[in-house]
């Protein structure tokens, strides 16, 4: 799960990690009120969307005085803000955040991620900051400093350092990065994150560290003992189609294409993707309903599927192994007759019970087109789609 | 021969009495396993469909000799289950848990280090060692015992290569689902190091996805001295960067982890990469014609 920029660094304070001072705002009265309360001087006004590249895309501006602040705030709300993440489409924008503006000496990067080679959490710095970190590993990977963090006695002192030093820090501000950078471990293992990344981080002419930017990303496995973080799930940043497919505990992303496909198992639900463009379509949706979907399971995901306008045939891609083939067409039959789709199917079931529930689906008088292998599901949706 | 489990393993099953637990523990038995027991702590002393159910895994092992173990524990606790198996000393633990926090995981992982057991997912269907043995939910059916092993981050694409390579005559020795999630306990280099040393596989079906580089450790393992051929599908060529695909670990992060890198090193490993998974089985022909 994902959370926006004001609310990670919300998380972050309290857990030690200092923040330049500001607040959200939701209107630009608002945003002038907080511009005020800061002092009237130079505050930064941050568009608050999920996506990242904000500040290229004129999401981020930097501004005198309240009035300012509010012509700022007033021109980001409500408009789309398109960013090199969001796509073409760009994201609205229904908050911003307003900051006090800081005299930096230098921008600085941390980040913390989980090593899946290690098995243990891994804390990056470098010595450069507000530049996309993955270009600085392409290029200057020996400007990228690691530690890995043993889960059992978390982020050694030394460890952190390690990591200050060795992005360049004067020896004085050494023992605040530190800590900060504890901090920023300590957070990580409290919240469950899976992505907790600074940049920039920033040294100023006052002396002190900060976090300029934040992004924190959870684990949606462990949210269910952090209602506090659920909570701060912003769903006008999601698909709305996928949000009803969470609510049924479906794997549904949208996708361009107008093949829409109902698989079960992820990984076969990405190859069924996979072979429908290599037959020269493209899928509209990754659509995963699980091993263990009941009929009732298997018409909310037909549901979900036929609501994309865009979908000109479907691809049904069952291997039943604890998902009988029976169970599968009992709940397609139903599907399609409730929700009477007028769009060509193709069912390729393989698995348990694979001979019962072919005869249901001849049995039930509606017209399916049928396959034995994938390759041949794949060759007749994309036809039937007619992409080619 | 087979790896990790086979005809003499002698398997408990951890959460027998779930419902989950008890129609797959049934299952295994179906298949021919020795299934000898079952834990669910509070219910130590009863009797659950014909198996004596211990309240803890270090009574099941000292009572029944079980070496392996099969884990339906939910995913909250599913964490701890791994780690008393690990300290019962079991040879083999599979862990079917579908949604572990990594943190957990994290934390099992490093409890493990230098424990004998090896631990199989978590997120996985499981191992089947065709004709003798099966730790966890592949359809036993579509098995016939052969000559190939089977290593997999997915479920279905893993039956999706059973069913071909069983169809096309070939068979299998030992199928391993590794599971699709960040934080693994056997990887691709482990069950590739266990084929090598059977003599009964000849060859390998190694099925990835995107996310991580577990593919890519793999292609540098089998540059360095994998004898056998090997047939690669890479899950997931088409999908959309910065989504989670279904599998926890199925993301593209940071440009990192897409299939189209796993691909060209699995190619340069000598590894024969297919783009449609409808081809596993016949490229699995031809590298065996050899």
């Amino acid at each position: 799960m994902k959370i926006h920029e004001h609310q990670a660094k919300a998380i972050l304070a309290r857990h030690g990690v200092a923040v330049p001072r500001g607040e959200v705002a939701f209107t630009a009265q608002e945003a002038a009120e907080v511009a005020r309360k800061l002092g009237g001087g130079t505050v930064v006004v941050k568009a608050q969307i999920h996506a990242g590249g904000r500040g290229k895309g004129g999401g981020i501006k930097v501004v005198k005085g309240a009035d300012e602040a509010e012509r700022a705030a007033s021109a980001m709300l409500g408009t789309k803000l398109v960013t090199y993440q969001t796509g073409p489409a760009g994201q609205v924008v229904s908050r911003v955040l307003v900051e006090e503006g800081l005299k930096m000496t230098k921008e600085l990067y941390l980040g913390v991620v989980i090593d899946r080679s290690r098995g243990c959490a891994v804390m990056m710095a470098s010595s450069e900051g507000g530049v996309e970190i993955e270009k600085v590993a392409a290029e200057t990977p020996h400007l990228i400093k690691k530690v890995h963090i043993d889960p059992a006695t978390g982020l050694h002192a030394f460890q952190a350092r390690e990591l200050a030093f060795g992005i360049g820090l004067e020896p004085a501000l050494v023992s605040k990065a530190a800590k900060l950078m504890m901090a920023i471990y300590n957070a990580f293992v409290a919240t469950d994150a899976s992505l907790v990344e600074i940049n920039p981080l920033v040294t100023t002419e006052s002396g002190d560290v900060l976090a300029l930017d934040a992004k924190m990303n959870f684990d949606d496995n462990a949210l269910f003992r952090h209602p506090e973080i659920r909570e701060l799930r912003d769903l006008s940043e999601e698909d709305p189609l996928e949000i009803e497919a969470s609510k049924y505990s479906l794997n549904y992303i949208r996708l361009d294409g107008n093949i829409g496909c109902m698989v079960n198992g992820a990984g076969l639900a990405m190859s069924t993707m996979d072979i429908i463009k290599l037959a020269g379509g493209e899928p509209a949706n990754f659509l995963d309903v699980g091993g263990g979907a009941s009929a009732e399971q298997i018409r909310n995901a037909f549901k979900i599927l036929m609501s994309d306008a865009n979908v000109k045939a479907v691809l049904i891609n069952i291997f039943g192994g604890i998902l009988r083939c029976d169970i599968l067409a009992e709940g397609v039959i139903d599907a399609v007759k409730e929700l009477h789709v007028n769009v060509p199917i193709v069912v390729r079931m393989e698995g348990t019970n694979v001979e019962k529930g072919k005869q249901m689906l001849i049995d039930s008088g509606l017209k399916f087109a049928t396959a034995d292998t994938m390759g041949e599901a794949a060759e007749k949706v994309v036809a039937l789609a007619g992409t080619r | 021969m087979a790896v990790l489990i086979d005809k003499h393993t002698k398997l408990i099953v951890q959460g027998l009495t779930g419902r989950e637990g008890t129609f797959h523990a049934k299952q295994c038995a179906a298949y021919g396993t020795n299934v000898v027991g079952g834990v669910t702590p509070g219910k130590g002393g009863t009797v659950h469909e014909g198996w004596p159910i211990f309240n803890t895994v270090a009574e099941a092992v000292e009572q029944t000799g079980a070496n392996a173990t099969l884990i339906f524990v939910p995913p909250a606790a599913a964490a701890e289950a791994v780690m008393e198996a690990a300290d019962a000393g079991l040879g083999v633990a599979v862990c079917i848990t579908e949604g572990i926090p990594t943190l957990d995981m994290m934390r099992a992982y490093t409890f493990m280090r230098g424990k004998k057991t090896r631990l199989v997912g978590p997120n996985c269907p499981g191992v089947i060692t065709a004709g003798q043995a099966k730790a966890g939910i592949i359809p036993g059916h579509i098995c016939s015992p052969g000559r190939v092993g089977i290593v997999s981050k997915s479920g279905t694409l893993t039956y999706e290569a059973i069913h071909q390579l069983t169809g096309l005559g070939l068979g299998q020795t030992t199928c391993i689902g590794i599971g699709g999630d960040p934080l693994i306990g056997t990887t691709f280099i482990d069950a590739l190091t266990l084929f090598a040393a059977d003599p009964a596989t000849e060859a390998v079906v190694m099925i990835g996805e995107i996310g991580g580089s577990a593919e890519e450790e793999a292609a540098e393992f089998i540059t360095r001295g994998f004898k056998k051929p090997v047939v690669g599908f890479i899950a997931g060529q088409t999908a959309p960067p910065g989504r989670r695909m279904g599998h926890a670990g199925a993301i593209i992060a940071g440009g990192k982890g897409t299939a189209a890198e796993k691909m060209k090193a699995l190619s340069s490993a000598g590894v024969a990469v297919v783009k449609s998974p409808a081809d596993m089985g016949r490229a699995m022909v031809e590298a065996l014609g050899h």
